[in-house]
């Protein structure tokens, strides 16, 4: 047989046509487009549409705002970064701390519980304005003073305590034959972590991680309260000059270019996952 | 001097006594097993011995110490006395390899080129050479728990400890986990032995102990206590055992 021949339409022997192949998607694209082209007529048609326009989706206004708010949003960008890197680290060590055995570390363990009550209970807009105007005003000497270094830490530790208990939730999931087999070899509460549970944990729980980093990456903007000139604080002081709101359609337009690749990728890890752990199950 | 010497083992789970009073002692070289059916205390019994579970009365010692003494060094107890569970246990993101090799190289510091040579022999040895690079989701369940034996010899140990080693196996695959336990016995190897598969009990063990409500009830030769046994309660288990087909 030829390679240049197309595959024969079969589908259980029955021989299908071009319709039935290539029905489905045309019907579900047509009939998309069709209700898009229907809601937008009806936006365009509508009478407040021009000022609407105006207000929101002047592209005058968004080029010349742009390299701007396109600043702001890469001090954002970064802010999340190095806020990322800090909060794996930090959380992990929180859930280690809450996880040990023995009276010895009844004061980590204590830290850990109060510590993740405490952030998890709090608004972290709250936690931003109390860190980042409250900490600098204090003046105390060897402490960074900017608001920005506070305001980041604010979020860290809010986010600290979501994605500790995240850990937490992998760390107890992996079973306790585990652990019993680690302590059978002779391995100390240590090494048993380190070796045995930790890696498990954190390879189950990284889906869950990532759906965090989503939320972190569009909660960087409350750090624009606190003056920090970030996608949103450029687009407001734009707003506030020319009583124009489109600098902050282009802001939005930034974080959501961000934040839906970064939602596909955790969807596709958490797929991921799930395939290998049906694959272990059989 | 026995090799194991447990006397009036007494443990609670909370209010609820598991082992009353237990005393039986294991010779060097001597295979005991034993067998009585779910929830008499026979897992909880073998965990005591290597310090798994606490007890509250009562002592274990292992050549004439007791592993409860101070001068007891609980990785030393480890060493000496290996385990392998039902459920092998094995850690699924590591190789059988490392597996294997980690007692040896994290808690006895032995080399690394030196343990995992010794390991690739035991391996070959259990008919797993070929498995050394491969994680255990790759292996069937019989090899997993040779793996899971291998990864207890490492070690040297003086005692091994089988919990239920073929109950969660294939039968098609039991066979080949047995024939590895038969070995180690040829080789002199002191062993207790949890198991709910009277005919390899009958082949393998010196003396057979049948466990109800957590007390010894019988303990005696396999040919006797299979074929002649005293008490009541061991005939009855016995006999539902035949009537399943498993005698």
């Amino acid at each position: 047989m030829s390679s240049k021949r197309p595959a024969p339409l079969k589908r259980a022997g029955r021989t299908l046509k071009v319709r039935d192949k290539y029905g489905p998607a045309v019907i579900s694209v047509t009939s998309v487009l069709i209700v898009t082209l229907i809601i937008r007529a009806a936006v365009v048609h509508a009478q407040q549409w021009p000022r609407i326009k105006a207000q929101f989706f002047s592209m005058k206004a968004i080029i010349e705002v742009f390299p701007n708010v396109l600043k702001g949003f890469g001090i954002n960008m970064s802010i999340w970064a190095v806020s990322l890197v800090v909060i794996a680290l930090w959380a992990l060590l929180l859930a280690v701390f809450r996880s040990l055995h023995g009276p010895w570390f009844a004061p980590l363990r204590v830290f850990s519980i109060v510590y993740i009550d405490l952030f998890r209970g709090l608004p972290s807009l709250l936690l931003v304005l109390l860190f980042g105007f409250g900490v600098p005003a204090l003046q105390i000497p060897g402490l960074p003073r900017t608001s920005l270094f506070w305001g980041s830490a604010a979020l860290i530790m809010s986010y600290s305590a979501y994605a500790a208990e995240v850990y937490r939730s992998g760390i107890d999931a992996v079973h306790t034959g585990q652990r019993t087999a680690a302590k059978a070899l002779g391995l100390s509460q240590w090494q048993t972590l380190y070796y045995c549970i930790l890696p498990q944990a954190v390879r189950n729980v990284i889906p869950s991680l990532l759906n965090l980093a989503v939320a972190l990456q569009k909660d960087v903007a409350l750090l624009s309260v606190l003056g920090i000139r970030d996608a949103v604080r450029e687009a407001q002081i734009y707003t506030a000059r020319t009583f124009n709101y489109s600098s902050l359609i282009a802001a939005a337009a930034l974080f959501l270019a961000a934040t839906i690749p970064m939602a596909r990728l955790t969807d596709y890890i958490a797929k991921k996952d799930r395939e290998r752990r049906l694959q272990g199950a059989v | 001097m026995p090799k194991i010497e447990i006397s009036h083992l007494t443990k609670y789970y909370g209010r609820k006594l598991v082992l009353k009073d237990i005393s039986l002692n294991v010779e060097e070289h001597e295979v005991v097993c034993l067998i009585g059916s779910s929830g008499s205390g026979k897992s909880t019994l073998l965990r005591c011995i290597n310090d798994l579970v606490p007890f509250e009365y009562g002592s274990i010692k292992l050549d004439g110490v007791s592993i409860y003494d101070s001068g007891f060094d609980v990785r030393d107890l480890y060493k000496r006395i290996g385990i392998v569970f039902q459920a092998y246990n094995l850690f699924p993101h590591m190789t059988v390899l490392d597996n294997i090799t980690l007692a040896p190289r994290k808690v006895h510091h032995t080399a690394k080129r030196k343990s995992e040579a010794y390991a690739r022999e035991l391996l070959s040895l259990f008919a797993l050479g070929d498995f050394a690079d491969s994680y255990p989701e790759q292996l069937s369940g019989g090899q997993q728990q040779r793996v899971a034996i291998v990864r207890a010899m490492v070690n040297r140990p003086e005692v091994l400890l089988l919990d239920e080693v073929t109950a969660a196996l294939d039968p098609e695959l039991i066979g080949d986990v047995l024939a590895v336990i038969k070995d180690l016995r040829k080789k002199g190897m002191t062993m207790l032995i949890v198991t709910h598969e009277m005919g390899f009990a009958r082949d393998v063990a010196d003396r057979v102990c049948f466990l109800d409500g957590g007390k010894i009830l019988e303990e005696a030769p396999p040919d006797q206590l299979f074929q002649n046994p005293r008490n009541p309660r061991t005939r009855q288990f016995l006999q539902r055992i035949i009537e399943a087909g498993r005698l």
